[in-house]
């Protein structure tokens, strides 16, 4: 409510950003292409290096488009969670989501030499590897959901998703024993996360659900307001709990859950973000925050990505690690600023 | 008590033999009262005999165990939960669970029941607001954040934000805890003078039973018993307040409406 100006300021300089990263996040990569060149692909001049043309349109602006959605996915995710849990420290990670696609990916990617019949069917790809996670991560979204419905305490399901992911931590560290060594790197290096294999097909189904995810979010703003007063003060203002908070669960499932299906698990945005925007945007209003939270996840997710490209050389640092080594300083430096974390 | 005053005044809420608590226990059961529009009533009693259970039950909070709560006539839980929203505001104990808020953002939220989807507030949104902040002497501390303020500072912007609800009824779970004796009657004197300037009900719970004689119109005394119910004046000649304590430490002085210790 107060001056909107303000909020109009913030919301150009993050757009801004958004599209520096963009260009910055395409134009540097293992193969040094000139910035001049990028540019004019861009805006649909040709080339006189068919190369440099199709990793442009082929590589890096799928990889940029995949690391937007990635990035604002999980920022949404965890500005949900933090508030239906009334927890500044709840993320993705916390309701298991994250957990049950890494269990997904561990049976799939390991669990097949304990099966092997359907190894046979060579469906080791990325694509089996996608749906695994998926199923996985809903699979436990599911369980949160129908436990839900029947404890009423928010910290008490919070706990439970955390119970979830140390289940899916035992059953994956039981198969990796089990498992021989390549199966075993196979299944580290989906955890590294990654944001450069997706085609454009699949971009577009992530797109797809991503999609849904926030049109559930923005028609949960008023309920997501109203919970920042508590479940009780919530009813009393006329919110439906019960819907609202399916609605608000679905969405972060939908987010997260996707996300992870199709990039790995990829730490700290969802926890951080929702807290850097705070930051820049005071207000605690969801109609601001979503929208902010969209294009922030989105800024930090390329400029990781863009380091982990680590610019005109041929290794790619694993993602997870970069937005750990990036996400957890600055998790400590708001809560050594600010004392405590409030959301 | 004249009739004619009585006639005047529409009947907001009235409880018929009311059983609060839970599945596995009654906490209190027998309580009858009603108030009417611009009356403050006080909920007293010894702790752990119910009083905020009571008021929960009366906010929706929890669900009765037996008997009728009526909203202007109506049972209560015949109200959809919009309805519900726009006849029954609270202010509860319980810390709020983002201190993030900005006074003006928090108050805001009271006006939920109105507004469109996206929550957008209208030009009589903004009025209420700005009345609920002008009437609670909110105006300086608009822009602040909840952590930064006192906790007498905080009772009074809930109290705002329930009075942005704009009401029929406003209930209040133990509105002067952690206050010092000033901010007490200050928080009570507000009371009484929201309720008989914009006739809403208000009904509080409260351990300031001396005060609660001096400012309110009626008084429910949760005893376990019959739970008297009236106004102060005629509860101190019933000799209801002698029974409300066991009687080894305190008495109450009929005389000047007060407790004593005894020596």
């Amino acid at each position: 409510m107060r001056s909107r100006k303000t909020y109009r300021l913030s919301f150009s300089l993050l757009l801004a950003a958004l599209v520096v990263c963009f260009g910055l996040n395409i134009s540097l990569g293992s193969v040094s292409i000139p910035f001049s060149e990028t540019f004019s692909t861009l805006v649909g001049g040709n080339l006189e290096n068919r190369s440099w043309e199709y990793i442009i349109w082929n590589y890096r602006i799928p990889k940029a488009f995949t690391a937007i959605l990635v990035g604002s996915g999980l920022a949404l995710s965890g500005l949900l969670m933090q508030t239906l849990f009334r927890n500044p420290l709840a993320g993705p990670f916390v309701l298991g989501i994250s957990s049950g696609a890494s269990l997904g990916a561990a049976l799939l990617i390991m669990g097949s030499s304990l099966f092997s019949g359907f190894m046979a069917f060579g469906l080791l790809n990325d694509i089996s590897l996608a749906i695994a996670s998926s199923i996985g991560s809903f699979l436990v979204l599911l369980g949160v959901m129908v436990i839900a419905a029947k404890v009423k305490d928010t910290m008490a399901l919070l706990i439970i998703g955390l119970m979830f992911g140390s289940i899916t931590a035992a059953i994956v560290s039981v198969l990796s024993y089990f498992t021989d060594a390549e199966k075993l790197q196979q299944f580290i290096y989906w955890s590294f996360g990654s944001v450069g294999n997706l085609s454009w097909a699949q971009l577009s189904i992530l797109l797809g659900i991503i999609l849904i995810g926030i049109l559930c979010s923005i028609l949960s703003i008023k309920a997501l307001n109203a919970f920042l007063l508590g479940e009780d003060y919530a009813r009393s203002l006329g919110v439906d709990l019960k819907r609202s908070r399916y609605l608000i669960i679905m969405a972060t499932g939908l987010l997260a859950g996707s996300v992870t299906a199709f990039a790995g698990p990829i730490a700290f945005i969802g926890l951080a973000v929702p807290h850097l925007t705070r930051q820049i945007i005071s207000t605690t209003d969801h109609k601001i925050l979503i929208p902010a939270v969209l294009v922030y996840g989105a800024i930090l997710m390329l400029l990781c990505d863009t380091v982990a490209q680590f610019p005109n050389s041929a290794s790619v640092l694993p993602i997870n690690a970069i937005t750990s080594i990036l996400g957890a300083p600055v998790v400590i430096w708001l809560l050594v600023r600010k004392r405590r974390m409030i959301f | 008590m004249s009739f004619k005053k009585d006639e005047k005044l529409r009947l907001t809420l009235e409880v018929a033999d009311l059983a609060i608590g839970y599945k596995s226990a009654v906490i209190a059961k027998n309580i009858n009262f009603n108030v009417s529009e611009g009356e403050l009533m006080a909920i007293v009693g010894i702790n752990g005999i119910g009083k905020s259970t009571l008021l929960r039950t009366l906010g929706n909070v929890q669900p009765k165990l037996s008997g009728s709560i009526k909203i202007e006539q109506r049972e209560l839980e015949n109200y959809p939960a919009l309805k519900l929203a726009a006849k029954i505001s609270l202010v509860l104990t319980e810390p709020i669970a983002s201190k993030n808020m900005s006074v003006l953002e928090l108050i805001a939220l009271g006006r939920q029941p109105y507004t469109n989807w996206l929550g957008s507030l209208s030009k009589e949104d903004r009025t209420k607001i700005k009345e609920a902040i002008s009437m609670l002497q909110l105006e300086e501390l608009q822009h602040r954040k909840c952590f930064e303020l006192s906790d007498g500072q905080l009772q009074r912007v809930m109290i705002a934000r329930a009075l942005a609800q704009d009401t029929t009824i406003i209930l209040l779970d133990e509105p002067t805890t952690h206050l010092d004796l000033y901010h007490k009657v200050k928080i009570l004197k507000l009371l009484k003078s929201i309720a008989h300037r914009t006739k809403k009900t208000i009904v509080f719970t409260s351990h300031e039973i001396e005060m609660a004689i001096q400012l309110c119109d009626k008084m429910v005394l949760l005893d376990r018993k019959n739970n008297p119910f009236g106004q102060p004046c005629h509860l101190i000649e019933q000799g209801a307040f002698e029974a409300l304590f066991p009687g080894d430490a305190v008495s109450f002085d009929a005389s000047t409406g007060s407790f004593r210790i005894q020596k």
